[in-house]
């Protein structure tokens, strides 16, 4: 019987199975933030271990980082500590890091891909549960606690049951204007964040197979918010288009060779699925979230909830405790709801189509009064070919704040916090009670549909605003 | 890691679903690069709400918590089972927990006892009448007994095993380094590497 995707990359990297066991696993590339290593670290040194691995590892700081006054030391001592703890460690044991200022420093998974070290067919882990945007390329790629971090640090391999596997398929087109994000969050909304538990999901079908690398990458980012252990697409040329001129992409004749190898990944026409979901592209339009978890999403042109509506009575528990955290009323239409705060970036929508999608909207539009737009690249890089295409100026001229690279307001470890009460409009992942602040609400939404909402102040799409005449700059 | 075989002690119902791991320790408390500390973070929006359910005096002092299903789910951060097990939690049931925080438990000692929807509720009655209820979890049966109910959980069979011996994962790992020596001798040479860097 034919394998599925998923089913081929597990199995070329079993270094041992034996029953009853989980299969230890073999990784191909190990990513390293300053949060979740330090104690791995040290577990390493009490033990005496080196990094077996060096070459296939590779470290940044983004959770912490400051976003502006990079070039100033970091003014909370204690994310200092973390940050400095990380470069002190990558020195010690020999592994490659990307510090404040570089390039290449960046959310850990934007970096990945843009130095072509994600590639089809790899095992990717790292600290941090969105390392299932690595998918996207067709590589088994998952979030590991730090007892694992150390384990890959000491080993290159992980112990792990295998996962049960799912198919997520989107036939048919996107309609103008809904993006991967909406897709996506769609999607928890129908399968609720438990959905996944289990499976690796492989994303297939019309609607999948027409998005770009990164609007792929968003979809499998997403991937964890609705319980799964991966999420996966089939590499296709569109992957290698990506991947040809990326920095560490295999050379001559070890392109080639790779390429026949990527193509061999796809999912066998015999195979089978353990689950199988469908969805039709044309039912989808700009959809947000109005709870407190991401399943709890409706499309934009919708009202709030009621508990009433939910049949289940933990659901039902759940709506009235999050319309109460959230300062919501039932029966609100979306779009009336007012934002205070509009933040762009992050590692589900932090990359340069994504920018490119909330300038072409900005231009010539200016963020309301009584509303602020951050707008924080991805990476170093992302911010440089940002400012190439002008991008940053559209952002700047809007009265948005044009910042530097981390993880910022995603998840407000660094000064990039909500205050109590305060609302925003998230192009990030998750709208978890507090996650931007202790207090904050976040709706999260489409780096096109942030932007809308920044000009109107209220939750918002592009074809609510009145035309504007003026010259975009090209690829916007 | 402390070998687990039996645990005996008082529970806290916490009647929520969806307890992912911000919840349980906020991203502001995970700058420590200890590896204790952390029981300040545990639930910290929640502990300033004198009504919650670890404010209550009658539940001072326990050890099991009984949550609603979907516990721990979103970011991978192990902290969120090292402030459980700092504060004194041994043993958290739930009808269904995120992968990454059940993986991040049995790593760190932390016993995640899967039961059904039924078994919590009938916990939380039973924990609620009468908060001194003891509770057993006896992971070599893989039962949890409180007052009248007593019910089988689920575990899978390695983590147990883990468990139940207090075995360190890297050193079994590094046991097979032969295997593993021999499966990079196969390594495609296409793979990438991250040394020497390329720009």
């Amino acid at each position: 019987m034919g394998r599925t995707l998923s089913e081929k990359v597990w199995d070329a990297h079993v270094v041992r199975h034996a029953d009853g066991e989980p299969d230890l696993l073999y990784i191909d590339l190990h990513l390293v933030h300053e949060v979740t290593s330090p104690q791995a670290f040290d577990g390493l040194r009490l033990a005496g271990r080196p990094v077996r691995r060096p070459d296939l590892t590779i470290a940044t700081e983004d959770h912490n980082v400051p976003t502006y006054d990079v070039d100033k030391p970091i003014a909370d001592p204690v994310s200092r500590t973390q940050v400095d703890t990380l470069r002190k460690n990558a020195e010690e044991f020999g592994i490659r890091i990307h510090t404040l200022g570089d390039p290449d420093q960046g959310v850990v998974h934007v970096i990945g891909p843009q130095l072509g070290l994600t590639q089809p067919g790899m095992t990717v882990v790292c600290g941090d549960s969105h390392t299932s945007t690595h998918g996207a390329f067709g590589a088994i790629a998952f979030g590991i606690g730090t007892s694992e971090v150390e384990h890959v640090l000491a080993t290159q391999t992980l112990m792990q049951a295998r996962p049960k596997t799912m198919a997520v398929t989107v036939d048919g087109v996107l309609p103008d204007g809904v993006s991967a994000k909406d897709l996506v969050l769609a999607l928890i909304a129908k399968v609720g964040t438990g959905g996944g538990q289990g499976y690796i999901v492989e994303y297939r079908g019309e609607a999948i197979r027409a998005l770009s690398m990164e609007a792929r990458m968003t979809i499998c980012n997403m991937s964890i918010e609705w319980g799964a252990k991966a999420g996966m697409i089939a590499p296709d040329e569109t992957t290698f288009a990506y991947l040809q001129d990326k920095p560490h992409a295999p050379q001559g004749v070890d392109w080639e060779a790779a390429v026949e190898y990527w193509k061999s990944l796809a999912t066998d026409e015999d195979a089978t699925f353990d689950r199988e979901v469908v969805l039709r592209a044309e039912d989808i339009a700009p959809f947000v979230t109005w709870g407190t978890n991401p399943g709890q999403g409706i499309p934009l042109s919708e009202n709030v909830p009621s508990p009433d509506d939910f049949d289940n009575e933990n659901d039902k528990v759940a709506a009235e405790r999050a319309l109460e955290y959230m300062g919501l009323t039932a029966g609100t239409p979306m779009r009336e709801i007012h934002v205070d705060t509009v933040f762009l970036g992050s590692c589900t929508n932090g990359r340069i189509e994504d920018l490119r999608a909330a300038a072409g909207v900005l231009a010539g539009r200016k963020v309301a009064e009584g509303t602020r737009m951050l707008v924080v690249p991805g990476s170093g890089r992302v911010r440089l070919q940002a400012e190439a295409e002008g991008l940053d100026r559209i952002f700047k001229d809007a009265g948005a704040e044009w910042r530097g690279a981390g993880c910022s307001m995603c998840l407000g470890m660094n000064p990039d916090q909500l205050a109590p009460g305060e609302r925003s409009a998230s192009t990030s992942n998750r709208n978890f009670e507090g996650r931007q602040g202790k207090g904050g609400r976040t709706h999260l939404v489409s780096p096109l549909v942030a932007a809308a909402t920044a000009v109107t102040g209220t939750l918002a799409a592009p074809a609510d605003l009145p035309p504007v005449d003026v010259a975009v700059p090209e690829n916007v | 890691m402390e070998a687990f075989t039996q645990h005996i002690g008082t529970a806290a119902p916490l009647r929520r679903s969806n307890v992912d791991t911000d919840q349980i320790i906020p991203a502001v408390y995970l700058k420590r690069v200890t590896r204790t500390g952390f029981e300040d973070g545990l639930f910290a929006a929640w502990r300033n709400d004198p009504s919650f359910v670890l404010n209550q005096p009658e539940y001072d002092g326990v050890s099991v918590l009984v949550a609603g299903p979907d516990f721990g789910t979103g970011s991978s951060r192990e902290h969120a089972v090292w402030a459980l097990l700092d504060y004194g939690f041994r043993v958290v049931v739930s009808s269904r927990f995120g992968d990454i925080f059940r993986g991040n438990s049995g790593k760190a000692g932390l016993l995640a006892a899967l039961v059904t929807q039924d078994v919590v509720e009938q916990l939380w009655t039973t924990i609620e009448a009468d908060p001194g209820t003891k509770v057993t979890v006896d992971l070599e049966n893989k039962t949890i007994s409180a007052g009248d109910v007593s019910a089988p959980f689920e575990i899978d069979d390695y983590t147990r095993y883990r468990l139940l011996n207090g075995l360190d994962d890297v050193g079994i790992t590094l046991s097979h380094a032969d295997e593993i020596a021999a499966y990079e001798a196969t390594r495609p040479s296409f793979k990438p590497a991250t040394l020497p860097a390329k720009a």
